[in-house]
């Protein structure tokens, strides 16, 4: 198998039953792994939840770990769709001109230095700078502030060995506490600022409220953005003939784009918390338990997707859900999306070919689904 | 060359001319407030919705079953939507009037 290959661990649960119901800290989760189930269940806000306790939505839960909600993601409607508006313009910044060339900019330098390099491991070398660099832009803050970032490591939000230790959060956590603290006494033209002059329902948003998008906007594009360029890298390096096809054909970008994420699904899933008793997929949900929406299986399920296991790079019609569905579809979609595309277009131009030198495999444990997400390590050398 | 009528929400009309790619994409390029062709138009975003004016409906067409998938949890559906990423322009009829979907 190819260290690019990302097997389908969902494929016969889902296709025999729909559904499958794995422990987490005595508040087990029920998985929904057809994609019908999962866009139907993500819609009904009403019934399925995502304001409820403050990291309780999340696999694994997080209540025990953190008090702040995450905005707007950790909200339902009409709150949600406030907060949403409020941020919804700013997220959209990646498609300026200005945005593009800057992150082209980064993109561009942090090639040419892997181009120099004899080995690479990539994670740590190549996607956390690139993912943090980028993530200034998101911000508008100076990209020196990205050095701190990348010094935090790949677990700045639990522990490597230890995913219900939350201890190592804190870096982070003071770290937005005393970046707020700074806008409030000196406003600029950064998301922290937008935020502190910001109203929702005549009020103004209170730093708690702040701190909560802040660390939504850190927490949700980092792994997901590092995995999905670490994959990206990964792939090409195994199919040359794929970057030749970009190169020749740089108009399927977005397709491939698309495709990739499909593929990869940087995020496994997402909880919600059900209000009533209900039945989704023939499984009878009682109230106060969680589902979740399974994102990595929705987008292998044969029922909708030909081929659903392949990566089919201009793959035209391809309604996958990776960066979530209705409501809640991911804010960073757009600026996740444009650093894919400016990886790919840069990799395409000033790449010849790449080679994996060493690697292993990050796995995820979902009680019986053990699910391949990404690499723990990655070594590999870029060549002109 | 085909001629393409967008209404916005604000009810705006605004005419475009194109001749290839879809209609999401003539009407990104163009700024047509609304159409935002999130995903690059492979049917998975739902932000390219509008409600095609009642008389070229038969032209157009409905929408196939991946796309109806998506339509069916747009707060905005109606017997007239369809996401204008599954439209191409060089098929679409010369006249063609769309209304971008969405609060009015």
């Amino acid at each position: 198998m190819k260290k690019s290959t990302f097997p389908d661990p969902f494929q016969k649960t889902r296709e025999q039953i729909g559904h499958h119901t794995i422990d987490d800290q005595n508040d087990p989760v029920t998985m929904l792994l057809r994609l019908k189930d999962v866009r139907r269940t993500a819609h009904n806000w009403q019934t399925f939840q995502s304001g409820a306790a403050p990291g309780r939505i999340v696999v694994p839960s997080e209540v025990h770990i953190r008090d702040t909600r995450q905005i707007p993601f950790e909200t339902d409607p009409p709150l949600h769709t406030e907060y949403r508006k409020l941020v919804e313009e700013w997220f959209r910044r990646p498609l300026n001109e200005e945005y593009e060339a800057a992150l082209t900019r980064q993109i561009e330098a942090a090639v040419e230095e892997v181009l120099q390099k004899d080995k690479t491991e990539v994670i740590r070398d190549f996607a956390l700078p690139l993912q943090s660099r980028a993530l200034t832009l998101l911000l508008n803050v100076p990209e020196t502030e990205a050095e701190t970032w990348i010094g935090w490591g790949t677990h700045v939000f639990r522990s490597e060995d230890n995913p219900l230790d939350g201890s190592k959060a804190t870096a982070l956590y003071d770290y937005i506490d005393r970046e707020i603290e700074r806008a409030a006494a000196k406003p600029s033209d950064d998301l922290y600022s937008l935020l502190l002059a910001s109203e929702v329902q005549g009020k103004k948003l209170t730093k708690e409220e702040v701190k909560g998008v802040i660390i939504l906007t850190f927490a949700g594009g980092r792994d997901t953005v590092i995995n999905a360029v670490t994959n990206s890298v990964a792939y090409f390096a195994e199919h040359p003939d794929s970057l030749q096809l970009l190169r020749e054909q740089p108009e399927i970008t977005p397709r491939a784009i698309e495709e990739l994420v499909r593929y990869f699904s940087p995020l496994t899933h997402m909880g919600r918390i059900v209000t009533e008793d209900t039945h989704v997929c023939e499984h009878a949900a009682k109230a106060d338990t969680r589902v979740s929406l399974c994102w990595a299986s929705a987008n292998r399920d044969a029922a909708v997707f030909e081929n659903p296991n392949e990566v089919v790079l201009d793959r035209k019609v391809n309604p996958h859900v990776a960066f979530g569905f209705s409501h809640h579809n991911c804010l960073g979609a757009t600026h996740a999306r444009q650093v894919l595309k400016v990886l790919l277009t840069t990799l395409a131009k000033k790449v010849g070919y790449m080679e994996i030198l060493d690697h292993k495999d990050n796995i995820e444990q979902w009680g019986k689904f053990d699910r391949k997400v990404g690499f723990d390590k990655l070594e590999m050398r870029f060549n002109k | 060359m085909k001629k393409i009528t967008f209404i916005t929400t604000d009810n705006e009309t605004v005419t475009l001319e194109g001749s290839s790619g879809s209609v999401m994409e003539l009407a990104v390029a163009n700024n047509i407030k609304g159409i935002e062709g999130n995903c690059g138009g492979v049917c998975s975003c739902a932000t390219c919705h509008v409600h095609v004016a009642p008389e070229f409906m038969k032209q157009v067409g409905k929408p196939g079953e991946i796309e109806n998938d998506m339509l069916e949890f747009d707060d905005n559906v109606n017997e007239y939507s369809r996401l204008c990423c599954q439209i191409n322009v060089a098929d679409a009829p010369d006249g063609l009037v769309l209304k971008v979907a969405g609060e009015e």
